[in-house]
């Protein structure tokens, strides 16, 4: 895992008191996936502030950061998604290589076409992480997010920090 | 942060009856957090499928992760052994 240590003090700070357990999931629901892997359908969910081309940008400016998402299709470039995360606590110059390492839409193409999983959604999700107030994540935007899967019958999805 | 926006987005997914799995970077959060699934991997902040341009490690990452979402005694937390990278 990533060590605080690796971080400038006053993040290592923030990340040392930050009150995770206010937040902590109380119902912790469960789901069981109905089918076997090579038949699912997978959708990919990256926090890492991913936009596709022609998207409104995040907006920086948002008091406990911006709880919105973004809509990747599948047959994206992963080299043209524009990378607009905020923060600055981690290294940027490993997703500007290669957007993969935090969004592997291309590792997952294969996996498809390797029929190692039964279908890719038509699209993904981006958020931008940072949310230092995750109240309306909670409430609306990710409830928002799941109803958008589920409607599109994704079975499986496969989710990413940075 | 991000790793608990993710857990708190894959919680709402699970809740729509989806199964889940996420890839942790930060296992204090994680733990705190209880997702059902979680891949915990020995990389820094920013890099959770280990090195850009390494499609092997890349899939291995992917694979151990993907090998989580059978699992139904949860919450799991499974550390990644970056074997043969």
């Amino acid at each position: 895992m990533a060590s605080y240590d690796e971080l400038v003090p006053r993040y290592r700070l923030f990340m040392l008191t930050y009150p995770y357990s206010r937040f902590r999931v109380r119902d912790n629901p469960v789901a069981t996936l109905a089918v076997g892997l090579d038949q699912a359908r997978v959708a990919l969910v990256t926090t890492g502030g991913l936009l596709p081309r022609g998207a409104s940008a995040f907006d920086r400016t948002v008091n406990g950061g911006d709880v919105s998402f973004r809509e990747i299709g599948v047959d994206a470039d992963v080299r043209e998604l524009i990378e607009d995360h905020k923060s600055d606590a981690f290294d940027h110059a490993g997703v500007a290589a290669d957007r993969n390492l935090v969004f592997p839409l291309d590792r997952f193409r294969e996996l498809r076409d390797e029929k190692r999983i039964g279908s890719l959604n038509d699209r993904h999700l981006s958020f931008m992480g940072s949310i230092i107030d995750p109240r309306r994540l909670i409430d609306e935007t990710a409830p928002a997010a799941a109803r958008v899967l589920k409607a599109d019958g994704v079975d499986a999805v496969f989710l990413t920090p940075v | 942060m991000c790793n608990q926006t993710v857990g708190l987005v894959q919680a709402a997914i699970e809740r729509e009856g989806i199964a889940t799995v996420s890839v942790s970077l930060a296992e204090r959060v994680t733990r705190s957090i209880k997702p059902p699934r979680a891949l915990l991997v020995p990389y820094r902040f920013g890099y959770p499928l280990g090195e850009p341009d390494n499609p092997g490690l890349q899939r291995r990452v992917i694979s151990a992760a993907l090998a989580l979402l059978d699992r139904t005694d949860v919450p799991v937390i499974e550390p990644f052994e970056p074997v043969g990278t």
